[in-house]
């Protein structure tokens, strides 16, 4: 498997040779540094933990800069851990970019939803709300909340306002575009969550699928 | 945080560098390739320019013609698109609106002036 850490760039649209404009998103990805192995003996599970944007030394606390130490890297600011099944091809301090994807391939991409605060049913469940006019004085309220006395009490799990947002969505099977390696860019086919700048987690697709439409 | 100018860096690489200078007012000549079946040819649409919207990749110009029976026909092309093999300007015009919709109300002839 193949992963990557990378930020959200923006999205713009490039045109195929029939001239069907295709929708993408910029990443800039990489380069990701491996700070550690997990395995099966000492941890109870197997994966790498990349490191992603250096840091200066007097940004990171001692208990942190004691880890980084220990894997011979630089301070890093972000550290994400990647489930494999073997950690045996990847070497402490190794690095990694966007040269291992390539053009056609298939990825799924994690990232963090734009935070929308606390929402109200309309937006954050899509329900209908009720007439803007006409006398009505019913308008993005989420309507029946339940029956009467029988049960006397509101299912638990009963969609309402509240906090909506800010959660952590993977996309699946989205095609590899573009790899352009000197400005460590990743260009994939469709949306990514989460607002530009913000932090991206790609990998080889999990269980890959032809997307609708692609050959 | 500015990252931006590396949208353009992708977009660069898809960009047409023999585009002529297009101002709303302007008559152009679109050669468009259409595909008719598994025949593929170039149809000529000449008419005003009335609009252009957007930047970079994304631009577009909406193209505005009558067609015979005097009907009204208006195209929006992307100006990138490889579709839009070439584009001529046939005349300039001179107009003090960005956007021509007017046009779409007059009967008449539509009388703009050349710009030098």
């Amino acid at each position: 498997m193949k992963m990557i850490l990378g930020r959200k760039v923006g999205m713009t649209q490039i045109f195929d040779e029939n001239g069907n404009a295709i929708p993408v998103t910029v990443i800039k990805a990489g380069p990701v540094v491996v700070v550690q192995k997990k395995t099966p003996e000492t941890d109870g599970y197997s994966a790498v933990q990349l490191g992603f944007e250096e840091i200066p030394e007097r940004k990171v606390n001692k208990p942190m800069l004691g880890h980084f130490k220990r894997a011979g890297v630089k301070p890093m600011r972000v550290l994400k851990e990647f489930r494999v099944d073997d950690v045996s091809g990847y070497e402490i301090g190794q690095t990694i970019d966007v040269s291992v994807f390539e053009p056609g391939e298939v990825v799924d991409v994690t990232g963090w939803t734009k935070g929308r605060g606390y929402a109200g049913a309309m937006k954050r469940w899509g329900f209908q709300g009720g007439p803007k006019s006409h006398g009505s004085k019913f308008h993005r309220m989420l309507g029946s909340v339940g029956q009467h006395s029988e049960p006397s009490k509101i299912f638990k799990g009963k969609k309402m306002a509240g906090r909506y947002g800010n959660e952590r969505v993977t996309v699946r099977n989205l095609k590899v575009v573009k790899v352009d390696p000197e400005n460590g860019l990743l260009v994939v086919k469709g949306g990514v969550p989460g607002a530009r700048g913000g932090l991206l987690l790609i990998r080889s697709a999990k269980a890959p699928k032809i997307r609708k439409g692609e050959a | 945080m500015s990252m931006d100018h590396l949208v353009r860096v992708v977009e660069k690489e898809y960009l047409k560098e023999d585009i002529p200078e297009i101002r709303p007012g302007d008559t152009v000549k679109l050669y468009l390739r259409v595909r008719e079946g598994n025949r593929e040819r170039t149809q000529v649409f000449q008419g005003i320019v009335i609009g252009i919207r957007g930047s970079g990749l994304s631009r577009t110009i909406t193209v505005r013609r009558i067609a015979s029976g005097g009907i009204g026909v208006e195209r929006i092309v992307p100006l990138h698109s490889p579709v839009l093999q070439k584009i001529e300007v046939v005349r300039k015009g001179k107009v003090r609106k960005a956007k021509l919709y007017y046009l779409r109300n007059i009967r008449g002839k539509i009388k703009i002036k050349e710009r030098r």
